[in-house]
């Protein structure tokens, strides 16, 4: 007896499990593939927290594609992870939705310029990106950089330029975002704690 | 927090206030709901507006925003009126013996030493009276009038329960029946938790709110105690960790601070920051200041801090003065600033008085955004009609927008507020070319480096000198960087019991900050975080849930900073001769036959230290204990004062009524013209509060679909009875504005929100949620911001965002 995933779920409603289904000897081998291969099961299941609030909720993301070379892995589905001591499977309306940021289309693809005076942007590449920034902030730094103060005292600021860090930002992006500017001579620096 | 999520369940009473974790924390206000479900608690939410964790409360009082000072001042008197405090537990672990100088005094609002002038106090007379033996002097008996004790009895004797209600609105049975409630929990054998968040720090005053706090959960001996303590509920998922790794203007990492510019003496610098003991036997445990800093400055500049240029202390910056964010937008405002970087930030939104902000931004010559959403600051040059009726064309600042990973598509560490580093995975790519944020700064910084390496340039040293020994120059793994704040030896480090053996061997991680050493021999680039990735492995990685002493310390989980300790201060749990207060809730204690510290947690304590040697739990302080009297560590004084707001709707305050200079926080900085745009009731006559509501996540979710769904548009709250004063109906739209600007949204007309009598007068609050903009997938509004005054704390420089002045029509 073949029986389709629908067909298998109508005769299974009718009072029938798929054991006894089997034990009667109609073998439903192809509705069992079917049930094993519902979509998360060919998922890659991956832990990550919530980003939102301090809660730190764990949650899981489940992702097509088995991260093999060449293979774009996509997140399909969050849920909240069962095992984490504090948020116990569960998620808010917040963390409810995580699915919907990560593909929200409002999502940032290339790096852009918007030009002084103009009133769109403009695509360019990484390295150019970073070039003119470079030399605009060098430029900013060379210019107004502080060496000693009024009294002549060494204090080596850089205080035209400023840097505010995200506060969603992972520790490592924090600690060598701080690394750098520091090494800059930046003072004019804060993060949403301030806030 | 000093205790963490899971630890609320073990408390008897909560109180919430100045925070609504029903909706802003959901799925940490759960454990609210286990300990009123397992513990028989009761919950506690002081609030102006009925929040949904007012609707799961056991009891519910109003209060007029900005007066939470009153508010526990009244908490406080009644407790030592009612003699309602945990003696034992202040007599041994506070300063309440401790004797201050006889020039401190208080009067008419002004503590000793204040300079209207310059809004300033001289802080010398805030301090102990000592000793020849070099140590604070005591009176055990506390019969000296001068006795911490004694002062603080003094000062907050007129904080009555008819003061509480004449400022606050709150009705005075309410009050009483919430301050009983908290005093039951003075008794050994019951401990309260204060959970608070934004609520309390985005006041003129926010910091002297909590130090209140603080001192009635002191005075009910509830910190260090399993269900205790006071706890911030952070806004943000790693808020906590930026602030551990010193991203403020004047920080350094683990809560190091920069040099100040008369700073000159590197030794000096350190030791004013390593302070000794002030009284006997005590650890004082910043006395190990020199070992975190060289160990930090070893970590960011390798061989090129030596002890021969102390550590390269000149490449620091040295600070003038703090460089706060709005200082520093006060500073574009008036066109000094010519650069400014935004990384995953939306000043636009998140800074007071958004007219400002986009004026001040208008006047640079460029902004860098790298953000993975697509922000309302990187278009703050568009025009959006009247969300931003700006003219492109008269904008001259260059903008460059990058596009960064968000959480799910990268590797790392972040900090929840229960101090837990939990390391996370990543599970897709970034859509297009998107980047991870050290990527990012990589790719900044090496531009930057070959730029000086080639053309020299203003103080090239620090710059060319940083160490950056990635594997991937331009692109720092995660796993590096933690190891580096982590830290690792340069020296094999030998046993201090057994100079024979060898337990760190060089070039290994280390396994905590008690092995740093000021000789550079070690590297670290954040103390506290030391032990987070150790040659065992990623601790941060860890996920035993396992909780053996069924109270929630689950120390197999993650990481928790400092030394994986759940809950701070935990020396305290236990009394004088280290026996827990309370046997049902043990935490720590003297184990006599091991001769040392044990328990359910890490010892927070010296961990051989014998109890007879009265070393204090509170290790951080030189005095070992907690202070009710905070010396010069405030601006605005050493004991907690009740200040209006600076938009006040009864334009006096009721404690000061003959001083006006004693209105509003007399230590509060305000920049000149904005002091201008404060409004006054007469024309705004409604106190305002601005919140977050549970469907949306900040400035983000807009940009989400589903949030969007749910909460698709900008409202705010008004009550019935302004309502039908104003002739105001349910969905009508409503213009609410400032003095600085206005926005426009729907009306929700709520019993939630109700009159309160205050001073006589009749005071309306307008709540104003705070999360739309002209970016996002929901229905474009206003930013909230636009109403907010730009002024803040008197300490942090955090803005009021929680208390000002507004008026409502029919728009």
């Amino acid at each position: 007896m073949q029986l389709s995933r629908r067909q298998f779920f109508k005769v299974a409603a009718g009072g029938l499990t798929g054991s006894s289904l089997v034990a009667m000897g109609f073998s439903p081998t192809a509705a069992l593939a079917e049930v094993r291969t519902f979509k998360l099961a060919r998922t890659t299941e991956t832990r990550n927290t919530c980003p939102y609030c301090s809660v730190g909720c764990g949650i899981i993301m489940y992702s097509l594609g088995d991260k093999a070379k060449n293979v774009h892995a996509e997140i399909i589905h969050i849920e909240g992870d069962p095992d984490h001591p504090v948020n116990r499977g569960s998620l808010c309306p917040k963390g409810a939705g995580l699915l919907d940021f990560v593909h929200s289309k409002n999502r940032l693809k290339y790096p852009e310029v918007r030009e002084p005076g103009t009133k769109e942007w403009k695509r360019i590449g990484w390295d150019e990106a970073f070039t003119r920034i470079a030399k605009l902030m060098k430029e900013d730094r060379d210019a107004n950089f502080v060496a000693k103060n009024a009294d002549g005292v060494t204090v080596n600021r850089w205080l035209t330029t400023g840097f505010l860090a995200a506060s969603a930002s992972s520790n490592e992006s924090g600690y060598i975002t701080h690394k750098v500017v520091r090494s800059l001579g930046m003072l004019a620096f804060d993060n949403q704690a301030r806030v | 927090m000093t205790n963490h999520w899971s630890d609320i369940k073990n408390a008897d009473v909560i109180l919430i206030m100045g925070g609504n974790a029903a909706e802003a924390h959901p799925c940490g206000f759960k454990w609210v709901t286990e300990a009123k479900a397992k513990n028989k608690a009761r919950l506690v939410v002081v609030d102006p507006r009925f929040t949904r964790s007012a609707a799961m409360a056991d009891l519910y009082a109003p209060i007029r925003t900005g007066t939470d000072i009153a508010f526990l001042g009244g908490v406080i008197h009644y407790l030592i009126t009612n003699n309602k405090v945990h003696l034992d537990y202040i007599k041994s672990y506070t300063d309440m013996t401790f004797l201050v100088k006889d020039e401190f005094a208080f009067a008419d609002g002004f503590f000793s030493g204040y300079d209207p002038e310059k809004r300033k106090y001289d802080k010398s007379s805030w301090e102990y009276q000592m000793g020849e033996d070099g140590f604070v002097k005591t009176d055990p008996s506390l019969e000296n009038p001068r006795c911490v004790w004694n002062l603080m009895k003094a000062h907050f004797s007129r904080y009555t329960p008819d003061v509480v209600e004449n400022i606050c609105g709150t009705p005075k049975d309410k009050f009483l029946q919430v301050a009983e409630l908290l005093a039951s929990s003075h008794t050994p054998d019951r401990v309260m938790t204060i959970l608070y968040a934004l609520g309390w720090t985005q006041h003129s005053t926010g910091s002297q709110i909590i130090r209140t706090a603080a001192m009635v959960q002191l005075l009910l001996g509830n910190i260090g105690r399993a269900g205790g303590g006071v706890n911030a509920l952070r806004g943000h998922s790693n808020i906590q960790g930026l602030t551990d790794l010193g991203l403020l203007s004047n920080l350094l990492p683990g809560y190091m601070t920069l040099p100040g510019e008369k700073e000159t003496d590197y030794d000096a610098y350190i030791a004013k920051r390593a302070p000794k003991p002030m009284r006997p036997g005590q650890l004082s445990y910043w006395q190990n200041y020199g070992k975190f800093h060289v160990s930090l400055m070893k970590a960011w500049y390798g061989n090129a801090a030596t002890k021969e240029n102390n550590w390269a202390f000149d490449y620091l910056p040295k600070l003038d003065k703090t460089y706060d964010v709005l200082q520093v937008f006060e500073l574009m405002h008036q066109g000094k600033m010519n650069g400014y970087i935004a990384q995953g930030f939306n000043p636009l939104n998140s800074f007071p008085n958004k007219a400002k902000v986009g004026a001040a931004l208008s006047r640079l010559k460029y902004l860098v955004v790298i953000d993975p959403l697509a922000t309302e600051t990187s278009e703050f040059w568009q025009n959006y009609g009247e969300f931003n009726d700006v003219d492109p064309a008269k904008i001259q600042t260059t903008v460059f927008r990058l596009p960064s990973t968000c959480f799910a598509e990268e590797d790392g560490a972040i900090v929840n507020s229960g101090r837990w580093l939990q390391w996370h995975w990543k599970g897709a790519e970034p859509p297009g070319e998107a980047k991870p944020d050290p990527a990012i700064m990589a790719g900044i910084f090496l531009r930057l480096r070959d730029m000086y390496k080639k053309d020299g340039g203003a103080f090239p040293d620090p710059i060319l000198n940083l160490a950056w020994t990635h594997k991937l120059p331009y692109d720092p793994s995660s796993e590096e960087l933690a190891k580096e704040y982590n830290g690792k030896t340069f020296a094999d480090q030998l046993d201090p019991k057994d100079p024979t053996k060898v337990i760190k061997k060089a070039g290994e991680l280390l396994d905590g900050f008690a092995q740093l050493k000021d000789d550079g021999s070690t590297a670290c680039g954040c103390w506290i975080f030391s032990g987070a990735w150790t040659e065992k492995g990623n601790m941060m990685a860890r996920r035993d849930n396992a909780d053996p002493y069924h109270n929630g310390q689950t120390l197999g989980w993650a990481f928790a900073w400092p030394a994986n300790r759940r809950i701070l201060y935990n020396r305290a749990s236990a009394d004088p001769a280290g026996k827990p207060w309370d046997a049902k809730r043990k935490q720590v204690w003297w184990d006599a036959t091991q001769s040392k510290w044990v328990g359910s947690d890490v010892p927070d304590f010296k961990a051989d230290s014998v109890p007879e040697d009265g070393m204090g739990p509170f290790i951080m302080t030189p005095e070992g204990v907690a202070r009710f009297f905070a010396r010069g560590a405030m601006n605005e004084g050493p004991f907690p004062e009740h200040y209006e707001p600076f938009e006040t709707p009864i334009g006096v305050n009721p404690m000061h009524r003959n001083n006006p200079k004693a209105t509003s926080n007399p230590a509060a900085r305000v920049f000149k013209g904005d002091m201008e745009a404060f409004g006054t009731a007469k024309d705004f006559p409604y106190a305002a509060t601005t919140y977050r509501l549970t469907e949306h996540f900040h400035y983000w979710t807009k940009h989400v679909h589903s949030n969007a769904v749910i909460q698709p548009e900008q409202f705010v709250e008004i009550g019935e009875a302004l309502a039908a004063e104003k002739g105001i109906k349910a969905g009508d739209k409503v213009k609410v504005s400032s003095n600085r600007g206005y926005i426009k949204a729907v009306a929700v007309v709520t019993k939630r929100i109700k009159p309160l009598k205050v001073d006589g007068k009749t005071v309306h609050h307008v709540g104003i949620p705070l999360h739309w903009g002209f970016k996002g997938v929901a229905k474009n509004g206003f930013i909230t911001n636009t109403l907010t005054p730009f002024v803040g704390d008197g300490n942090t420089q955090t803005p009021e965002f929680k208390s000002f002045l507004v008026n409502v029509e029919k728009a």
